[in-house]
């Protein structure tokens, strides 16, 4: 039987939405209060979901320490207090949560074997959440 | 594809009850919510939509287009109104959460430029929502 398992992961980390395609007036325009020079910052919470077998003897689709173990060192101690502007991953694509939530996704799928990571969701404010599932239709 | 949700409150007050029954049968099938006179509640909405990140902007959607969009085409027609006598398409229909989902799915569908609308999802109390998707 399949099942699937989400766990929430929190960070903090400042940002600045700004391209380097569009002009001043163009990144104030599009971007608003967000391409403030100094950046901004956000408390994310971030939601990984597991997919796969439940395991006959274990009972679970994986094990959660592993789980968090990954996380926290791939995703956590990446991120966490960090401005995401200087950050490789974000020098050619802008931090929107939309990138991050791709970005995220990516590193976690490709790097934890236990279990099929399907989906990633993050939560920038307690208004606004993203989705990323790979092109997989959410339900 | 990304999927972005934005959330917005409202309050509203509503009742229902089907004019084709009997006072009797609107009671015995709605209970106190047949109480004519409405009661109301803080409504939650989710708006869901999606679409690929533009290769320049990194948005789906900018959010405050998106919520420009939800306040014109739901908050300011719903909010700290009465559904039954305020809002058109109440005044012939029943204003459950259920059409409640629909009347705003209806009422967004088509108003985005870009990014396609996917959920509507309406809290009538934290522990009771109805999702949307548009279909049939």
């Amino acid at each position: 039987m399949k099942a699937y398992l989400t766990r929430a992961y929190l960070f903090s980390a400042s940002h600045r939405l700004h391209s380097d395609e569009f002009s001043a007036e163009k990144n104030a325009e599009v971007y608003g209060k967000c391409n403030n020079p100094h950046g901004h910052g956000h408390n994310y919470r971030v939601e990984v979901t597991v997919g796969g077998q439940v395991d006959a003897t274990l009972g679970m689709v994986c094990d959660l320490a592993e789980l968090d173990t990954f996380v926290n060192n791939e995703i956590i101690e990446r991120y966490s207090l960090e401005n995401l502007n200087t950050l490789p991953e974000f020098k050619e694509v802008v931090p929107t949560t939309e990138n991050l939530s791709i970005e995220i996704f990516n590193r976690l799928r490709s790097g934890f074997k236990p279990a099929e990571v399907t989906k990633i969701r993050i939560e920038e404010t307690a208004m606004n959440s993203f989705e990323y599932s790979a092109g997989a239709e959410l339900r | 594809m990304v999927y972005l949700t934005r959330k917005a409150e409202f309050s509203a007050a509503h009742y229902y009850h089907n004019p084709q029954w009997s006072a009797e049968e609107n009671q015995r099938v709605f209970g106190k919510c047949a109480n004519l006179n409405g009661h109301g509640h803080n409504y939650t909405l989710e708006v869901t939509v999606k679409g690929e990140p533009d290769a320049k902007s990194g948005f789906v959607i900018d959010l405050k287009d998106l919520k420009a969009i939800m306040n014109r085409e739901v908050l300011d027609v719903m909010d700290h109104r009465m559904l039954n006598k305020e809002v058109p398409e109440f005044v012939t229909q029943i204003p459950t959460t259920e059409n409640l989902a629909i009347s705003i799915w209806k009422r967004l569908e088509g108003k985005l430029k870009i990014a396609r609308l996917h959920r509507v999802r309406v809290y009538e109390t934290p522990d009771l929502f109805v999702d949307f998707y548009g279909e049939k």
